[in-house]
C-alpha cells in the first residue's frame, strides 16, 4: 500500500537517502559496526538454510531412482519404499492416540477447569516438562515401558505410543490457543440458546477452532516425521513393510540414520534426505497456510 | 531570527494529507504552544520538528524546517537534531534502568563516559527538572518505581541532560494529575529562560497559563497563530473563537 | 433430561481422564527411568560413576564423566556458536528486516525448526566433517574432522530457530516507547535497540538461551553421526568426543545386564539435567509474567 503511494508521488523531504544513512553512520561507527555485525548474522542464518537445502537437493534429486520406491529391501536395492510406509503407519497410529488426549485435555483446560485451580498448574507444568524432554530420553522409557514391561517388543505399537506422548504436548498447546481464541460470546450465545455445556462445546467452540487445531497436528506429523532417536529402541529397524503393528519397521528418518551411518549406500542417503526434506517443507508450508486461514477467520 | 522556521509544510501518512501549507515562526526563549481538537495535527507537526514522524511507515514531507536557518531535512544529521531538539512525551517513558542510568543514558550517547562529569550532570539535569530532592537518595533504584509524575519529570531531566536548544512537550500533562500538572507547568515557565519550548496541549487554561505564543489548528492547517493573551481575547478567526468558546472540539 | 445430565458428567470425567494422561506420562517416565537407573548408580556407587573417567564396559567399568563432559561442552560450543549469530538475526528480524522479505524469512526460521536431526546431522556427516578435517590438518591439529567442533558448529545451527524465534518475540514485546524515548535523544538505532530495547528484553532473551541449552544437550542423532563418539576425556577441539545422549544410543543394541542399567542411568542423568534447565525456564517465564 505505502509503496504503491510512494511509487506514484514525488518523494518527500523526510526521505532518508541512502548518502545520508551513510554519511551519518560515518559519524557514528560504532553504530556501523554493530550495523554490520546484524546484517552478517543474518546472512549467515539464511546462507546456511539455503545452503544446507541447495546441497542436498542438488546432491539427492540425481539418486531418486523408480528402484528407491521398490517394496522390497534388499542389501542390493536399499529402497526406502518400505520405510516410507512405516512412516505413514507411524504417523497416522501416533495420532489416533495422541490427538484424542491432546483435544480433550485442552478442553478440560479451557472450557470445564476453573481458574486458578491448582490441578490445571500441575497439568501446565507437566506439559512443558513433556515438552522440554528430549527424545532420546522418551525412547528410553518407550523402551522400559512400552517394549519391556508391557512386552510388546520392538514394534510399531511401541514407537507409536512413545512418539504419541512426545507429540502430546504440542497437540494440547495448539488445541488449548485455538479454544481460547474463541470469542466468548459464541459460547454465551449458545448457552442463551439452553444448550448443554457438551453441546456448546462440540458444536459451536471446537468447530471454530478446527484450523488451529490443525495446525497443531501438522506440526505434530513433522515431529513424527522427522523423529530418529525415540524410535530406534521402540519400533526397532527393521527395514520391511510390517505384517502388523506389533512387527518391527523403521520410519524414513530411521532408515536414513541407518544409510548413513553404516556409510555403504551413501547415494541412497542423500535420496532419502531429499524426500524427508521435501516431505517436511510440505508440512511446515501446510501449516503456515492452516495457521494463515485461522488468523483470517 | 527565530529559532525554528516551519515553511509551506505539507505531511502525508500514505494518501491522507495530515498538515496543510503549514508557516510558522517560533521564538527563542518563549513557549510556543500547540492546540486544537484531537486529529488536527498539532502533534504530527511537533513530530516532525525532531523527525520522530521519520519512525512511522508511510510518512511524506514536504516543504522545510529550518533550525537556526538550517534545513533539518538537509543539513543536520537527524541524530544531532534531536540532540539539540529534545522531547518529552504524552505518556511518561522512563527506560526500565536505574534513574541514574535514565538521566545518563543522552549524555553517554553522545560521547560522555567520565564518572564526575555524569554525576554533574545527573544532578544538575534533576535539579533543573525540580524533582533532585525527591530522588536524590535512590539514584540507583529503577525508575519504573516512581509516580507518574515524577516519571514525567524525569523524563524532562533526561531530554535536559543532553543540553538541547529546544524541548518538545507533547501533551506532556494529559497523564497526570492536577498537582502535579501544576509542577510540570512552573518547570517549563522556568525552563523557558535556557530553552525554546514548544507544547502541545488539548488544554487551553494551560496554554493561556504559560504559553508566549499561540497556534490554532484545525483538519491539519494553522488557523491562527498569535500571542497567546491577543489570541484568546481577540481572536481574529470565527473558528478560532468558537473553538476557545467551546462551541466545538 | 436425566440421561442428558448424565452425559454431561460422564463426558466431563473422560475431559478429565484426558487431562491427567500427560501428568501420567511424567510420573511414568520419572519412576521407570529412576526405578531402572538408580540401582545400575548404586551398585556401581554414585561417586564412581558419576565422576568415573573410565567408561569400559567390557570390565565393568562405568564412568561416565567423560561424557558429561562431552555434553556440556559441545553445549557450550553450540551457545557461543548459536546464540551471538541467533540474537543477531532476530534483531535483524524485529529491525532491520525491509518489509517486503519478512515473511519469507519468517517461514525460513521456522523451516529451520522443522528440519529433523537426522538430516542436520548428514549435512554435518557430508559437509561440515571433511571442511573441519582438513582445517584440523592445516592448523596441524590433525584429527578425522568427527570432534568437539564439528558437533558444536553443527548444534550451534540446529539451535538457531529456538534461539530466533523467542528473542525475536520478546522483543516486539518490548513497549515502543522505550526506543522513541532513545531516539528522541538523539540516539543512533543501533544504540537504541542495544542500549534499551533488547536489555529490556533481557528475561526473554535469557530463556531462549536456556530452550536452547536444553536442546544442544538433548541432541542426539545429529551428534553421534559428526562427534567420533570416543569415549574418553575430550583432548582438544579438533578431536572426538562422546555426549550423554550418544553414550545411550550407540550401546543399547547390544549391552545387557549391568552394562544395559548403566545406559539407563545415564539417561537419568541426562533427565535430571533437562528437569533443571525446564526447572529455570519455568522459573523465568513465571518472573516474566508477574512483571
Amino acid at each position: 500500500m505505502s509503496s504503491k503511494s510512494s511509487s506514484t508521488q514525488a518523494k518527500g523531504v523526510n526521505e532518508v537517502t541512502l548518502g545520508q544513512k551513510l554519511k551519518s553512520y560515518t559519524r557514528t561507527p560504532g553504530s556501523m559496526v554493530v550495523m554490520l555485525l546484524v546484517m552478517l548474522a543474518a546472512v549467515i542464518t539464511f546462507a546456511v538454510l539455503i545452503f544446507l537445502i541447495a546441497y542436498i537437493l542438488v546432491n539427492g534429486v540425481p539418486y531418486l531412482q523408480p528402484s528407491l520406491f521398490s517394496l522390497e529391501y534388499s542389501s542390493e536395492n536399499a529402497s526406502l519404499m518400505p520405510a516410507l510406509i512405516n512412516t505413514v503407519i507411524m504417523t497416522a497410529l501416533s495420532l489416533l492416540i495422541a490427538v484424542p488426549f491432546g483435544i480433550f485435555s485442552a478442553i478440560f483446560l479451557v472450557e470445564y477447569a476453573k481458574r486458578g485451580n491448582k490441578f490445571v498448574e500441575v497439568i501446565r507444568l507437566t506439559t512443558e516438562t513433556l515438552q522440554g524432554i528430549p527424545s532420546i530420553v522418551y525412547g528410553l522409557f518407550g523402551m522400559l515401558f512400552f517394549v519391556t514391561t508391557c512386552g510388546w517388543g520392538f514394534s510399531i505399537l511401541a514407537g507409536a505410543f512413545t512418539l504419541s506422548i512426545m507429540v502430546l504436548p504440542l497437540i494440547m498447546r495448539s488445541t488449548e490457543e485455538a479454544l481460547k481464541a474463541v470469542p466468548d460470546s459464541y459460547r454465551e450465545g449458545s448457552f442463551g440458546l439452553g444448550a448443554g455445556k457438551l453441546r456448546t462445546v462440540f458444536r459451536i467452540v471446537l468447530p471454530s477452532a478446527v484450523p488451529g487445531i490443525l495446525a497443531g497436528v501438522i506440526l505434530a506429523i513433522g515431529r513424527i516425521v522427522g523423529e530418529t532417536a525415540a524410535l530406534i529402541y521402540t519400533a526397532g529397524t527393521v527395514a520391511d513393510i510390517p505384517s502388523s503393528v506389533m512387527s518391527s519397521g523403521r520410519t524414513l528418518a530411521v532408515h536414513m540414520y541407518n544409510l548413513a551411518s553404516e556409510g555403504l549406500y551413501m547415494d541412497q542417503a542423500y535420496a532419502t534426505a531429499v524426500i524427508l526434506l521435501v516431505l517436511v517443507v510440505g508440512i511446515n508450508t501446510l501449516s503456515g497456510v492452516v495457521a494463515k486461514r485461522l488468523t483470517k477467520a | 531570527m527565530s529559532k525554528l522556521s516551519i515553511k509551506n509544510l505539507d505531511l502525508y501518512y500514505s494518501d491522507f494529507k495530515a498538515l496543510k501549507d503549514v508557516n510558522l515562526e517560533i521564538e527563542e526563549h518563549k513557549i510556543t504552544a500547540f492546540i486544537g481538537p484531537s486529529g488536527c495535527g498539532k502533534s504530527t507537526l511537533l513530530k516532525s520538528i525532531n523527525r520522530m514522524n521519520d519512525l512511522v511507515e508511510g510518512c511524506r514531507i514536504e516543504g522545510e524546517i529550518l533550525l537556526d536557518g538550517k534545513n533539518i531535512f538537509k543539513d543536520i544529521d537527524v541524530n544531532v537534531l534531536r540532540k539539540r531538539v529534545g522531547m518529552v512525551f504524552q505518556k511518561p517513558n522512563p527506560f526500565p534502568m536505574s534513574i541514574y542510568d535514565n538521566i545518563a543514558y543522552g549524555p553517554r550517547t553522545h560521547g560522555i563516559h567520565s564518572k564526575a562529569k555524569l554525576d554533574d550532570i545527573v544532578e544538575k539535569s534533576l535539579r533543573d527538572a525540580a524533582i533532585w530532592d525527591e530522588c536524590k537518595d535512590r539514584l540507583k533504584k529503577s525508575a519504573l518505581g516512581m509516580s507518574g509524575g515524577q516519571q514525567q519529570r524525569l523524563c524532562i531531566a533526561r531530554a535536559l541532560a543532553v543540553q538541547p536548544e529546544v524541548l518538545l512537550m507533547d501533551e506532556p500533562t494529559s497523564a497526570l494529575d492536577p498537582i502535579s500538572t501544576s509542577k510540570i507547568e512552573d518547570l517549563a515557565m522556568e525552563l523557558k529562560k535556557d530553552y525554546t519550548i514548544v507544547m502541545v496541549t488539548h488544554n487551553m487554561q494551560q496554554a493561556v497559563r504559560v504559553s508566549d505564543n499561540t497556534a490554532f489548528f484545525l483538519l491539519g492547517e494553522v488557523v491562527e497563530y498569535n500571542d497567546t493573551e491577543k489570541l484568546f481575547s481577540i481572536p481574529s478567526d470565527k473558528r478560532t473563537e468558537d473553538y476557545i468558546t467551546g462551541r466545538f472540539g | 433430561m436425566k440421561s442428558k445430565a448424565w452425559t454431561e458428567k460422564f463426558m466431563r470425567g473422560v475431559f478429565f481422564i484426558a487431562a491427567c494422561a500427560s501428568v501420567l506420562a511424567v510420573a511414568l517416565i520419572c519412576v521407570f527411568l529412576f526405578a531402572n537407573g538408580i540401582p545400575a548408580m548404586s551398585e556401581i556407587g554414585f561417586l564412581d560413576f558419576l565422576t568415573g573417567k573410565m567408561w569400559k564396559p567390557n570390565n565393568d567399568i562405568y564412568g561416565i564423566f567423560p561424557m558429561i563432559v562431552g555434553s556440556l561442552y559441545v553445549t557450550a560450543g553450540a551457545i557461543i556458536v548459536g546464540v551471538p549469530i541467533g540474537i543477531l538475526t532476530a534483531v535483524f528480524m524485529a529491525f532491520y528486516c525491509p518489509k517486503q522479505i519478512y515473511k519469507p524469512l519468517k517461514t525460513a526460521t521456522e523451516l529451520l525448526a522443522g528440519i529433523p536431526s537426522v538430516v542436520y546431522g548428514f549435512f554435518g556427516l557430508v559437509v561440515l566433517v571433511p571442511i573441519i578435517r582438513q582445517l584440523g590438518r592445516d592448523l596441524g591439529f590433525g584429527g578425522n574432522g568427527s570432534s568437539m567442533l564439528t558437533a558444536s558448529l553443527l548444534l550451534g545451527m540446529m539451535i538457531l530457530p529456538t534461539i530466533i524465534g523467542l528473542t525475536e518475540s520478546s522483543l516486539r514485546a518490548v513497549p515502543t516507547q522505550y526506543y522513541e524515548g532513545a531516539v528522541a535523544l538523539g540516539a543512533t538505532h543501533e544504540r537504541a535497540i542495544f542500549r534499551v530495547v533488547l536489555p529490556a528484553a533481557k528475561s526473554g532473551t535469557i530463556a531462549a538461551i536456556v530452550l536452547g541449552v536444553g536442546r544442544a544437550i538433548g541432541e542426539t542423532m545429529a551428534v553421534i553421526m559428526v562427534a567420533g563418539n570416543q569415549a574418553r576425556m575430550p583432548q582438544g577441539i579438533f578431536r572426538g568426543i562422546r555426549t550423554l545422549t550418544a553414550n545411550i544410543v550407540i550401546e543399547m543394541g547390544y549391552a545387557t545386564d549391568l552394562h544395559r542399567e548403566a545406559l539407563i542411568a545415564t539417561g537419568v542423568v541426562l533427565f535430571v539435567f533437562i528437569l533443571i534447565i525446564n526447572f529455570c525456564v519455568a522459573l523465568l517465564n513465571r518472573r516474566d509474567s508477574r512483571e
